[in-house]
């Protein structure tokens, strides 16, 4: 029975293929996605551990909040004193000591602009070029190390994409105006020549101290060992001499903590993009129970005849059941590799554009394998249950009948089950949307399970809307494609359940595409309100990506603007009060006259902020019970404790405010912590916004190029970039679950226009052309799509809307212009998905398929 | 009707289709024996009922009222599993369309009921099968690179393949010319007297019918005559007489 099986799926080889490729989409994508990651992991693995491999401790400063980086990546471990050096190189058992600057800077090219890759950040660093180079992590490709406040060294990507060479002149901008140096060497890291497209600014230990603020202070010291001294008892006895804010560990574990900080970043990128791996494999879930489905269905005559030369129900179903499980495997190994094949290509795309990875250790794992074969088989075998189960109602009888297979014992139960489960999936989706006593990772569970369960629901409910959406959506077709658009309606509605699991598959990729646009466009609403209610100054001043900060020095430079009335800059830091991690904001005495505030309490709050002074918002007021005079304990990264008093509580916009959960007076700000820089600065001008003021502002920023100076609107644009990109990735990933939608559109047009193999030769053999052939199959892959994309788009709009709700801060603003472009791509997903099936119908041999039994 | 050594006994078979004003009676009380070795045509004009009689007879449709045993097995309330036990020992089927699988090859549709049945092939009888359907040559075509006359072939060696106690035949020669028809009637013939096959065949060809031990002709869902030793030509007579 089982050689039946094999042979017969051997016989319908393009049919087996087209069902494959529902699989095979997911399961590349999860394989790829591991291998990818686990590349990118081991990748910066090993760069730490070269990094770190003749180091045999190393000191630092210690966060008194989180691990030592706050939300942009930056550092905020507190430098140290210089004085620990001496006292380490005093140490018995230490061979070597020697203590350096870890910071940013960005390198400014020969344009005046900045020189960036991306989102990735500009390192800085700090060499001693008299010593012997045994802990530096750098390699030098050419020239020397850099001596003196002139000098400096860069990564070799930047020297060779900006064609840089040791003698050229270089800018680099940190706390300060952009300044000039000689570039004296260019390096590598641990043999790459970049990571990740970060830049390296490299100067020598004075030079950097100078640059960043940390005259007499380290960042790092980097200590070995006396021969014969182990890395425990090293680090034991420099623990006995270590101030407060300092701590020490390993070289080896210093590697292994560093690179476990950037793979927690790699770890989550892995989890995003499997879960749509997951989403595109619960589409092929619908396709090939479809898929199955119809060929069962045609097939009826064979299980009938099975059935008559002696094989039980049970046979029958098992071998449906083998049928997909063999499909399962082929599919999941042709995955597997499509998938590596995908990883190794990004890999290489990451090189050209500087995200260079050590060479040549593609990770393969074991891991990867199982679990890519395991869930592909899986899934396929389970999308087959429905068809094996289908197929055991066939009778012997069959054998001798027209092929039709009687609609399913529960088919009249469907709209019972539709509606069950659509209650069951409204019920989870209101209690992951508006139950805020349930914890969020339930509440998202909820949310995730709610989602499918009505994704399930619409598809059962499918079949009894199909012949109403068919008639409807096929008359314009019918209209302007006379007789082959006519056809094609009908061709819609003659097998509704069929019809309806295939727009089901592309229902589900529309509506989360849907969703996404709905969620999106609200929360970009939101927050342009936000800003329309509080920026009553006409500029903004941020850095060039809009969201690092930028140094206070450019805001003094804008200053000297002629026309500027006010301006205000927004410090802003991490912070720990009351056991938690907050983002401390820190204003100057006018920011009212550039940020309109709603007080609910306190007057003059800005000005009155003092040096114990702070405000915070009404829900943070709330949840620790703060009023007027309330005494607030915030703790800086150094270690530092101000006590506060509350001095004021506003009441921000559902979009957010720019200020933090606690704000202080800039003053403060500036004398407690380490490196204050603005989050922005606000500005306000004589005449407003105008082309002279805007030319005047730039003209004192010449020297600040990591600065940007931006109208509101600007400024709302540059803010909502990052929801654009973050939009722009979704789309493209949710992509994936659309085409293998396609699959399924193409799957079932193939098997219907085999199945009607006679019918179209009458209708050739009566005088349709080949091109209004084309044009019946065309049409009716467009009454599919579209009925997929009725489906599709209002739930996604529904549940769009809802989940908006849940996470709060969202206003109801539906993107119209989005979802008409949806439709009209899901019009061109189905005349791609009838590309092929249109040629075959076309092809037909007209007395063969007459004569075709 | 009951006699000693007959495999097939129906005992007054109705079969109703529908229900209410459009019920129609195919079958209104049909009772019949096939004795072992025995070859019994059953003919009929369309509408007859005879198509109906072998699906019953066959258990691949149940009677309104009556019962059929096959073997000594009283069929008409077997559950699925005993019926298809009771097919893979006692049934073999020839159809009309043939009813190959397209991606096995001749001597795989062969023996396809055996290992349907998980039993083994007997190399001996399968090499008399095909010697004697004239398959030795095309043993490894598949389906699709055989005549119409040679794809019945290989039905009629797969029905017999398993030494059913009985073999029914629906309309075998239906989809052949009246060459091959012949062809495939007398090897019909010769299987039941080779092998003392008992044999039930429905058909409207006259020819297959003069071949038949014993023909019943049914005419609105009753046994109106049942003749032995009949010609073609008598046959023919004989429906002419059921048509008008």
């Amino acid at each position: 029975m089982l050689r039946v099986t094999l042979k017969g799926l051997a016989g319908r080889k393009l049919r087996a293929i087209l069902t494959a490729f529902a699989v095979i989409l997911g399961v590349a994508m999860i394989s790829g996605t591991f291998v990818l990651t686990d590349t990118l992991k081991a990748g910066i693995g090993q760069i730490f551990t070269s990094v770190y491999k003749s180091t045999d401790a190393v000191i630092s400063g210690k966060s008194a909040i989180g691990n030592g980086t706050d939300q942009n990546g930056s550092n905020n471990a507190p430098a140290f004193s210089q004085s620990l050096l001496a006292k380490v190189q005093a140490l018995p058992d230490v061979a070597e000591a020697t203590g350096g600057i870890g910071d940013y800077a960005q390198l400014v090219g020969r344009n005046g602009k900045v020189i960036s890759n991306g989102f990735a950040p500009g390192l800085a660093f700090s060499v001693n070029p008299d010593g012997d180079q045994h802990f530096n992590p750098l390699n030098l490709v050419s020239g020397t190390w850099p001596r003196g406040p002139h000098e400096i060294d860069i990564d070799a990507n930047t020297a060779s994409k900006k064609h840089y060479a040791v003698g050229d002149t270089i800018g680099a901008i940190a706390r300060g105006p952009v300044q000039q140096y000689k570039i004296a060497g260019v390096v590598k890291l641990a043999d790459v020549a970049s990571i990740g497209g970060a830049t390296f600014a490299i100067f020598d230990l004075q030079t950097a101290q100078q640059l960043f603020d940390k005259v007499g202070k380290l960042d790092a010291i980097d200590v070995a060992a006396k021969p014969g001294i182990s890395r425990a008892t090293l680090v034991a006895q420099i623990k006995t001499i270590l101030p407060p804010a300092t701590q020490v560990r390993t070289g080896q574990a210093e590697a292994a903590k560093q690179t476990s900080n950037s793979n927690s970043g790699a770890s989550f990128i892995q989890d995003f993009l499997l879960a749509f791996g997951g989403i595109a494999l619960f589409v092929g879930v619908f396709v090939i129970a479809n898929t199955l489905s119809i060929t069962v269905a045609q097939r009826a005559r064979e299980f009938g005849t099975l059935r008559t030369i002696g094989a039980t129900r049970r046979q029958v179903m098992r071998s449906v059941l083998a049928e997909g499980f063999v499909i399962g495997v082929l599919a999941s190994v042709t995955g597997l590799f499509l998938g590596l094949l995908l990883a190794k290509g990004l890999e290489k795309l990451f090189d050209k554009v500087g995200f260079e990875l050590p060479a040549g250790h593609t990770i393969f794992a074991t891991r990867t394998v199982v679990v890519s074969l395991l869930v592909g088989t899986i899934v396929t075998t389970i999308a087959s249950l429905f068809p094996a189960i289908r197929a055991t109602r066939l009778e012997p009888i069959d054998a001798v009948r027209e092929g039709v297979l009687p609609p399913s014992r529960l088919a009249r139960f469907g709209p019972f089950a539709a509606f069950g489960v659509l209650g069951v999936a409204l019920a989870l989706l209101l209690v992951g949307a508006l139950d805020h006593g349930t914890s969020t990772v339930n509440r998202l569970l909820a949310i995730g399970v709610g989602v499918l369960a009505s994704f399930i629901g619409i598809a059962l409910l499918a079949p009894k809307l199909v012949p109403t959406l068919a008639s409807a959506l096929g008359w314009p077709g019918a209209r302007v494609g006379g007789v082959s658009g006519g056809l094609a309606r009908e061709n819609a509605m003659r097998n509704p359940a069929r019809t309806a699991a295939t727009a089901a598959a592309l229902m589900i990729g529309l509506a989360l595409v849907s969703a996404v646009g709905v969620l999106a466009s609200g929360i970009r609403a939101t927050f342009e309100h936000a800003v329309d209610v509080q920026f009553v100054g006409d500029y903004a001043l941020t850095s060039q990506n809009g969201f690092t900060p930028t140094g206070i020095a450019s805001e003094a430079a804008a200053t000297k603007a002629p026309g500027v009335l006010s301006i205000s800059g927004v410090r802003g830091a991490e912070g720990k009060a009351f056991g938690h991690k907050v983002q401390v904001t820190g204003v100057e005495p006018n920011v009212d006259t550039v940020i309109k505030i709603n007080w609910i309490e306190g007057s003059s709050v800005a000005q009155n902020l003092g040096t114990e002074g702070a405000f915070v918002d009404k829900s943070y007021a709330k949840d620790h019970n703060l009023s007027l005079g309330s005494p607030i304990n915030v703790e800086t990264p150094s270690g530092k404790v101000l006590n506060l008093k509350l001095k004021g509580v506003f009441d921000p916009p559902a979009g957010g405010s720019p200020f933090g959960q606690v704000t202080i007076s800039a003053a403060l700000f500036d004398h407690s912590f380490q490196s204050p820089a603005n989050v922005y600065a606000f500005l306000k001008m004589a005449g407003g916004v105008s082309a002279a003021n805007t030319a005047a502002l730039n003209n004192e920023l010449a020297s600040f190029p990591d600065a940007k100076i931006q109208t509101a609107a600007e400024f709302k644009k540059s803010q909502e970039k990052g929801l654009d990109v973050v939009l722009n990735l979704l789309y493209v990933l949710l992509s994936l679950s659309i085409v293998v939608s396609l699959f399924g559109i193409i799957n079932t047009l193939v098997l219907s226009v085999f199945e009607r193999t006679r019918e179209i030769g009458m209708l050739r053999a009566v005088g349709l052309t080949r091109r209004q052939t084309r044009r019946m199959i065309r049409h009716e892959a467009i009454v599919t799509a579209l009925i997929g994309a009725a489906l599709g788009i209002p739930l996604g709009v529904g549940l769009g809307l809802l989940v908006g709700t849940a996470i709060g801060s969202f206003t109801i603003a539906i993107p119209v212009g989005t979802l008409i472009v949806f439709v009209f791509a899901a019009i061109i997903a189905g005349l791609i998905a009838a590309i092929f099936p249109a040629r075959r119908a076309s092809r037909l041999n007209v007395l063969q398929a007459l004569q075709y039994e | 009707m009951s006699s000693n050594g007959a495999v097939v006994i129906a005992t007054d078979l109705t079969r109703r289709y529908g229900a209410g004003d459009t019920a129609v009676d195919a079958l209104r009380g049909v009772s019949l024996g096939v004795q072992e070795g025995e070859l019994v045509a059953v003919m009929g004009p369309s509408g007859s009922g005879k198509s109906t009689l072998m699906h019953i007879l066959a258990g691949l449709d149940h009677p309104t009222a009556g019962t059929v045993s096959i073997a000594g097995e009283t069929i008409t309330n077997m559950d699925d599993t005993a019926l298809t036990k009771l097919r893979r020992r006692h049934i073999g089927f020839i159809f009309q369309f043939f009813n190959l699988l397209p991606m096995l090859t001749a001597e795989e549709n062969v023996t396809l009921p055996l290992s349907i049945a998980g039993e083994k092939v007997d190399e001996k009888w399968l090499a008399e099968l095909l010697g004697k359907t004239g398959l030795k040559d095309r043993a490894t075509h598949r389906p699709s690179e055989l005549s119409g006359g040679q794809q019945q072939r290989v039905a009629i060696a797969r029905a017999l393949v398993s030494r059913p106690s009985i073999v029914f035949a629906d309309e075998p020669t239906g989809n052949l010319d009246s060459k091959t028809s012949g062809e495939i009637l007398m090897l019909m013939r010769d299987s039941v007297d080779a092998y003392k096959q008992t044999t039930v065949m429905v058909t409207h060809d006259a020819r297959a019918a003069a071949i038949a031990d014993r023909v019943l002709f049914l005419a609105d869902g009753k046994i109106v005559q049942e003749s032995t030793d009949i010609t073609a030509e008598d046959v023919v007579r004989v429906m002419q007489g059921l048509d008008s």
